[in-house]
C-alpha cells in the first residue's frame, strides 16, 4: 500500500560533543504581524544552563524554537559550535529537546522510546539497548522499560523524554517548560535531577519557564524576556540584587510597591534616601520596588497594623498595613510572631531599590 | 428527584431494553439474508428445494458460464486495491500535511472531502466522461482506472475516518519530537504517525473497500465490468446464482470487518529482542 514511499535516515553523523557555544545574533521573528523575536542576542557556553525566562508571549518559546530549527527566523544568525545553523533542518541539528506536553510516542514501550534517537543515527541494536538502558538508568527508570506511556505518570513521562532527548549525547539540550504540566512536589525534585544530569554530562541547555523560582533555581544565568527581547541577562544573584529596570526587579523575586518620590536621583521614601538601581529616570513621584527581606520590623519607625503572617520554614512573611494605607509584605526571622491586629512600627533597611513611573501598572 | 431523573435520562438503557434493540436490529439485518439462502437453495417454483444451484457452481461448463462473472470479481478486487491505493498515497499524507502544517486549510480540505457525498453518481458520471475518453486514450480501457473514480466518491468517508484519527493524537509534538531526535520527515510521516493512525487508516481502507465492492452506477455507466454490473447481468439469465455471489460479498464484507476490527484494537505488540 506503501509501496512508494522511501525510507530515509538522518545524515548526521554523531560525534559525542558535550558542550557547544550557542550564540544567536539579532534574531528577529514575526508571526503575521506580532513580533515575536525583536533582535535578540543570546550567547549560551559551552556547558552552560541558561533560563530564558519571561511572561507568556514574551518570546521566550520561540527562542527556543528557533534554536531547535522548529520555527524558522526571519533574519539574524543562529551558530551552534562555529557553524551557522539557520538553514540546518531540526532533524540535522544534532540537539535534545523536551516538550511541556507529553511527547512520548505512544506505540512504543519506554526502552524503545530512548532508543529512538540511537536508531536514527544508526547505532547498532545491541549498542542502541545498552546506551538506552545506561540513560534510563541515569533518570532511574530501568525498571518500567516495557511500559508504554499511558502505563506511566507525569513526572516518569517527562523523565523518559529527558532521557530520550539525553540518549545520544546531543551537542545543546532544550527544555521548552518541561515541568510545567507536574505537580509543585515532582516539579522541584525533577528541575534538581535536570541540573544535576546537565551538570554531569556538560551539556549546554536553554530552559525555558515562566516560573521565576525555577529558573532562578537550576540556571548558570537567567535571561529575563519581554516583548520579544532580553531585558536582562545575568546571574540570578546579579538579577536579584541589581535589575537592570523595574520590570526585571518585578518579575524576578518578591517586591512590595510603595509610593515614593524622587529627588536628585535618589528615592525618598518614609524618610529614607535610597540609591536608585537600573537607567536613571525624571524626578518626581514614582512607585519603588522593595524586597520583603529590605523591610525590618523594628522597635520604632513607620507605623502600621499586621494584617497576616505567614510561617514559611526558615522564615516568617508577614504582611503589615502601613498608616498610608500602603501594603507591605516583610520578611524576618520565625521566632517573632506578630498577630493579625497588632500596632507594629518597620523601618527600611537602606538597601538600594528600583522604582516604576507612577501610572504604570507594570 | 431531579437529580434522579436526569441520572435516568442520562443512564443506559436496561438489558432487556438493549436486547430488544439488538434483537429488531439484528433481524432488519439477518431475514433478507436468510431469506437469500433459503432462495439459493430452491428449485424453481416447484415449492420443493435442490442443492444444484450450489453444487452447480463448481461443475466443468459454470466456469465456462460464469467466467465473466468470476472475471468482473477480480476487477472489483483490483479497483478496491487501486482506491486504497489512492486513499493512502494521496489523502492520507495531504491531510496530515494540512494538520501540521496549514491549519487554515483543514475547512477547505473537509469541504472538498465532503463534495462527493452531495454530488449524485449519475451526475458524476456525467462530468466523467469526457476525462474518461482521455484517461483511456492515455492508459487504456482497463477497468482498474474506474479507481480514479472511486477514490473521488470514498473521499467523505476516509476523510472522516482519518481526520477522527489525526485530532485525536498529539500530531504536532510527535513529529517535532521525532524530528529533533533526528528523524527527516518522511521516517516521521513512517514510523511515529501511521502506527498511532492505524484505527483511522483502517477504517478509511476498510470503508473504501466496502463502498468500491458494492458501487454499480458509475461501473455501469461507463460501461465496466464490475462485481455489481455482473451480477445483474447474471441474475437476468440465472438468479439463483446472482444471489449467492451477492451472498458471498456479503461474507467477505463481514470477514473484512471482523479482521480490521481486530486490527484496531490489538494493543501494541510487545516485543523482546
Amino acid at each position: 500500500m506503501t509501496a512508494t514511499f522511501t525510507m530515509t535516515g538522518p545524515t548526521a553523523t554523531h560525534t559525542p560533543t558535550a558542550g557547544a557555544t550557542v550564540q544567536l545574533s539579532a534574531v528577529v521573528k514575526a508571526f503575521a504581524g506580532h513580533t515575536a523575536l525583536n533582535s535578540i542576542d543570546l550567547e549560551v557556553a559551552p556547558g552552560e544552563l541558561v533560563a530564558l525566562l519571561g511572561p507568556s508571549g514574551c518570546g521566550k518559546t520561540t527562542a527556543l524554537r528557533s534554536i531547535s530549527g522548529l520555527e524558522s527566523i526571519d533574519s539574524g544568525r543562529i551558530v551552534i559550535d562555529g557553524v551557522d545553523v539557520a538553514d540546518t533542518p531540526t532533524n540535522k541539528r544534532d540537539i535534545g529537546m523536551v516538550f511541556q506536553a507529553y511527547s512520548l510516542f505512544p506505540h512504543m514501550t519506554v526502552l524503545e522510546n530512548v532508543e529512538f534517537g540511537l536508531k536514527m543515527r544508526k547505532v547498532a541494536a545491541a549498542r542502541r539497548r545498552e546506551r538506552a538502558l545506561e540513560t534510563l538508568d541515569m533518570v532511574g527508570l530501568t525498571k518500567h522499560q516495557d511500559r508504554f506511556a499511558h502505563q506511566l505518570s507525569g513526572g516518569q513521562q517527562q523523565r523518559v523524554a529527558l532521557a530520550r532527548a539525553l540518549v545520544t549525547r546531543p551537542r545543546v539540550l532544550l527544555l521548552d517548560e518541561p515541568l510545567s504540566a507536574l505537580d509543585a512536589k515532582v516539579r522541584v525534585q525533577l528541575r534538581e535531577e535536570i541540573r544535576r544530569l546537565q551538570t554531569e554530562l556538560g551539556i549546554t541547555t536553554v530552559f525555558v519557564t515562566h516560573d521565576q523560582e525555577e529558573a532562578l533555581a537550576v540556571a548558570d544565568r537567567v535571561a529575563v524576556m519581554r516583548d520579544g527581547r532580553i531585558e536582562q541577562i545575568g546571574t540570578p544573584e546579579e538579577l536579584y540584587a541589581t535589575p537592570a529596570n523595574a520590570f526585571v526587579a518585578d518579575f524576578v523575586g518578591l517586591s512590595n510597591r510603595m509610593p515614593a518620590e524622587l529627588v536628585d536621583g535618589q528615592v525618598t521614601l518614609h524618610g529614607c534616601s535610597l540609591n536608585l538601581l537600573g537607567d536613571p529616570m525624571p524626578d518626581g513621584p514614582v512607585i519603588a520596588l522593595v524586597r520583603p527581606e529590605d523591610i525590618a520590623l523594628t522597635a520604632d519607625g513607620i507605623a502600621g497594623t499586621v494584617i497576616s503572617s505567614s510561617f514559611l520554614g526558615s522564615l516568617r512573611r508577614t504582611r503589615v498595613r502601613l498608616f498610608d494605607d500602603t501594603v507591605v509584605a516583610i520578611q524576618h526571622e520565625v521566632e517573632r510572631h506578630p498577630l493579625p491586629g497588632e500596632a507594629v512600627t518597620v523601618r527600611l533597611k537602606g538597601a538600594p531599590v528600583s522604582a516604576l513611573p507612577p501610572k504604570v501598572k507594570k | 428527584m431531579t437529580a434522579n431523573q436526569a441520572v435516568r435520562i442520562g443512564a443506559e438503557p436496561s438489558a432487556l431494553t438493549r436486547r430488544l434493540i439488538l434483537g429488531i436490529i439484528g433481524a432488519i439485518f439477518l431475514i433478507p439474508v436468510i431469506a437469500m439462502i433459503e432462495f439459493t437453495f430452491r428449485n424453481g417454483l416447484a415449492g420443493d428445494y435442490t442443492t444444484s444451484h450450489w453444487t452447480g457452481l463448481f461443475s466443468e461448463d459454470s466456469a465456462r458460464t460464469y467466467r465473466g462473472l468470476y472475471e468482473a470479481i477480480e476487477n472489483s478486487l483490483v479497483l478496491a486495491a487501486v482506491t486504497v491505493g489512492i486513499v493512502l498515497v494521496l489523502l492520507l499524507p495531504t491531510m496530515v500535511l494540512v494538520h501540521m502544517q496549514f491549519p487554515r486549510l483543514k475547512r477547505t480540505l473537509e469541504f472538498i472531502c465532503i463534495i462527493p457525498i452531495t454530488v449524485p453518481a449519475i451526475v458524476l458520471v456525467v462530468g466523467l466522461a469526457p476525462v474518461y475518453s482521455v484517461v483511456v486514450q492515455v492508459l487504456g480501457g482497463s477497468t482498474w482506472t474506474l479507481a480514479f473514480a472511486y477514490g473521488i466518491t470514498v473521499l467523505p468517508y476516509a476523510y472522516r475516518a482519518i481526520q477522527g484519527n489525526l485530532d485525536a493524537i498529539p500530531v504536532k509534538t510527535l513529529s517535532e519530537a521525532a524530528s529533533t531526535l533526528g528523524a527527516g520527515w518522511l521516517r516521521v510521516l513512517w514510523t511515529i504517525l501511521l502506527p498511532n493512525l492505524r484505527r483511522g487508516v483502517l477504517a478509511a481502507s476498510f470503508i473504501s473497500i466496502a463502498v468500491v465492492l458494492g458501487e454499480f452506477t458509475i461501473a455501469s455507466l461507463l460501461n465496466r465490468r464490475n462485481l455489481q454490473t455482473a451480477l445483474l447481468q447474471v441474475s437476468q439469465s440465472d438468479p439463483w446464482v446472482a444471489v449467492i455471489f451477492a451472498l458471498a460479498a456479503l461474507a467477505l464484507a463481514f470477514i473484512l470487518l471482523l479482521i480490521i476490527g481486530r486490527l484496531g484494537s490489538a494493543t501494541p505488540s510487545r516485543r523482546k529482542s
